[in-house]
């Protein structure tokens, strides 16, 4: 694996919804570099027959009963919101027409 | 004063809740300033909650195994209508919905919450120094750190404020901080205390548990936690064993293998070695059967979790968007606002392992990095199981060296090896505990861990009471 690049950094930081200025776009570039060459070790293994793991121990699905319960308090919840409208989110145009 | 031992009086009627908060308040009030072990001290609600449990014993009733108890919650536990804030400025002004299932049965247990405690930002980090709101110091030297991410729940318990304090360990949280602040810190194992409404960080990884000051007291406190909630999915559906009824059983004729990749690790500081083979030979004189062991794969164990522990926070950390609870940052349209906010919100150290996820799952990268790490988990798993064939339980150092001064480990990479002799057994789903065992030659604690296999909690605290009675 190639050692990563500015360009990669910009790009990862794009698909994160971060924005970084010049000075951070170096600093996080050679930083991550770093993590990554430690990880070389994990690379250079070869694992072809290891299956891989993603919990510690099997998970399988959990039904419960379908009753009605209590759930939370929307006003509660909404109240919690940055904005809030008519019982629902509200957030900024999406398709970036006017509001 | 231990937990158990306010909790008999204050059930006896011997000690009113409201002394002993007072007490844990006032050394608060002298020395909280210098600490900053908390993000916020609940003094008027722990008083009335005091007055509460004092008002319950004098009707005859008991209010619990942990009657009357100080605690503190680290801040990334849910606590209703109580600002809780991961240490980071994106949830400013969030006070949760619900209670944690975990605060909902500590406050069934007669526990009285004092505060809120300080971490580095979303768990990331071992420092403390990752805080939104400035780090924690170490009440054994405030020029050094206290650990973490759980920094202010370790220091919290080492400085009096709290008799008992919770955290939680993703690869070493609760237990390197136990370790730099000389108190037991316990890492359950995964599933087996319930992690609603604990904020995620690497959901494959978290697990809640004590930070004590004595071995008996995290015995108590895991009794009252451990057990299955049908609101976490991943809760072990099994009932948990009497932690505390097993501590009387010794370790006469226990298996116990020090690992010898621990040991030979670089960056292991000679006098954690030392600590480590005294306690070796404490168990062994206590009865037990120590001998060294290999556990090979654990040497991958850091590189393994840098990139899963990360791609599970990206995708987890997504949440942080501007539009449902926390900070917002307005922009024009909603993508703009998402990462206006989001970059105004994350410190630097949430922003690296964000970015180091969302790499480590993107195309083209996902088999040689993600895959990678996932399969090397398996052979952790593995070769963790080899070695509980011959033996009962592991011992190694919890951290590489004694606690270290601010801005020592400011290089990103430097922080994470912190961490080494602890991942294993997240990367597991192992439970582990960290016992104080003597000095660094600086003077300041150091910790012993003891590796257990899964759900083999009751025996890894009969081992660590030893340590403890041989540390003296």
């Amino acid at each position: 694996m190639g050692s990563l690049s500015r360009d990669d950094v910009a790009h990862v930081a794009k698909l994160a919804r971060l924005e970084l200025t010049d000075d951070e776009l170096d600093l996080f570039t050679s930083q991550l570099a770093a993590v990554l060459d430690h990880a070389a070790d994990v690379e250079a293994l070869d694992l072809a027959d290891v299956p891989p793991t993603a919990h510690p121990y099997p998970l399988r699905n959990v039904f419960r009963d379908d009753d009605v319960r209590p759930t939370l308090d929307r006003d509660e919840v909404l109240g919690q919101a940055p904005a809030a409208e008519d019982g629902r989110f509200r957030v900024p145009p999406i398709l970036g027409e006017e509001p | 004063m231990s937990a158990n031992d306010i909790a008999r009086d204050v059930r006896a009627g011997d000690r009113s809740a409201r002394d002993v908060l007072d007490e844990h308040l006032a050394r608060i009030d002298e020395r909280e300033a210098e600490i900053h072990a908390f993000n916020l001290v609940m003094a008027d609600e722990a008083r009335a909650r005091a007055a509460d449990i004092d008002a319950r014993v004098a009707r005859g009733e008991d209010p619990g195994p942990l009657a009357g108890v100080p605690i503190a919650l680290k801040d990334n536990f849910c606590t209703r209508g109580i600002p809780t804030t991961c240490s980071s400025k994106i949830l400013e002004g969030w006070r949760p919905p619900y209670d944690a299932t975990v605060v909902e049965r500590l406050e069934a247990a007669g526990a009285v919450v004092v505060g809120k405690t300080n971490l580095d930002e979303f768990a990331m980090g071992s420092s403390t120094e990752n805080s939104a709101f400035g780090p924690t110091r170490n009440p054994h030297d405030t020029s050094r750190v206290p650990g973490g991410s759980s920094g202010g729940s370790a220091a919290a318990v080492a400085a009096g404020f709290a008799a008992m304090s919770f955290g939680s360990d993703t690869g070493g949280s609760i237990r390197q901080p136990a370790a730099l602040c000389g108190v037991v810190g316990v890492k359950p194992t995964y599933g087996l205390v319930s992690r609603y409404g604990l904020v995620a960080f690497a959901s494959s990884l978290d697990q809640i548990g004590p930070f004590t000051s004595t071995v008996a007291d995290a015995a108590t406190s895991l009794d009252v936690i451990a057990g299955h909630d049908p609101r976490d999915t991943t809760s072990i559906p099994v009932a948990p064993p009497d932690h505390t009824k097993a501590l009387d059983d010794g370790i006469d004729g226990l298996r116990i293998g020090v690992v010898t990749e621990f040991l030979q690790a670089e960056g292991l500081a000679p006098d954690v070695a030392a600590r480590v083979r005294e306690a070796a030979d404490a168990l062994d004189r206590a009865g037990a059967k120590v001998e060294e062991t290999s556990v090979p794969s654990t040497i991958y164990g850091l590189s393994a979790y840098y990139l899963i522990a990360p791609a599970e926070a990206s995708s987890n950390l997504a949440r942080y968007d501007g539009v449902r609870y926390g900070l917002r940052v307005d922009a024009p349209t909603t993508a703009e606002m998402n990462a206006r906010t989001r970059t105004a919100g994350f410190g630097a150290e949430v922003k690296r392992r964000i970015m180091l996820g969302t790499y480590a799952l993107s195309a083209g990268y996902y088999d040689a990095y993600y895959g990678k790490a996932q399969r090397v988990r398996t052979l952790i798993l593995r070769d963790f199981e080899r070695a509980y064939e011959s033996f009962d339980l592991l011992l190694g150092p919890t951290a590489p060296a004694t606690a270290f001064a601010f801005g020592a480990k400011a290089d990103p990479l430097a922080m994470y090896l912190n961490d080494v002799f602890t991942i294993p057994s997240n990367l597991a789903g192992h439970p582990a505990v960290s016992v104080p065992f003597g000095r660094g030659d600086d003077g300041l604690p150091v910790g012993v861990q003891v590796l257990a296999p899964a759900l083999a909690e009751a025996t890894m605290l009969r081992a660590a009471a030893a340590l403890e009675a041989a540390a003296g």
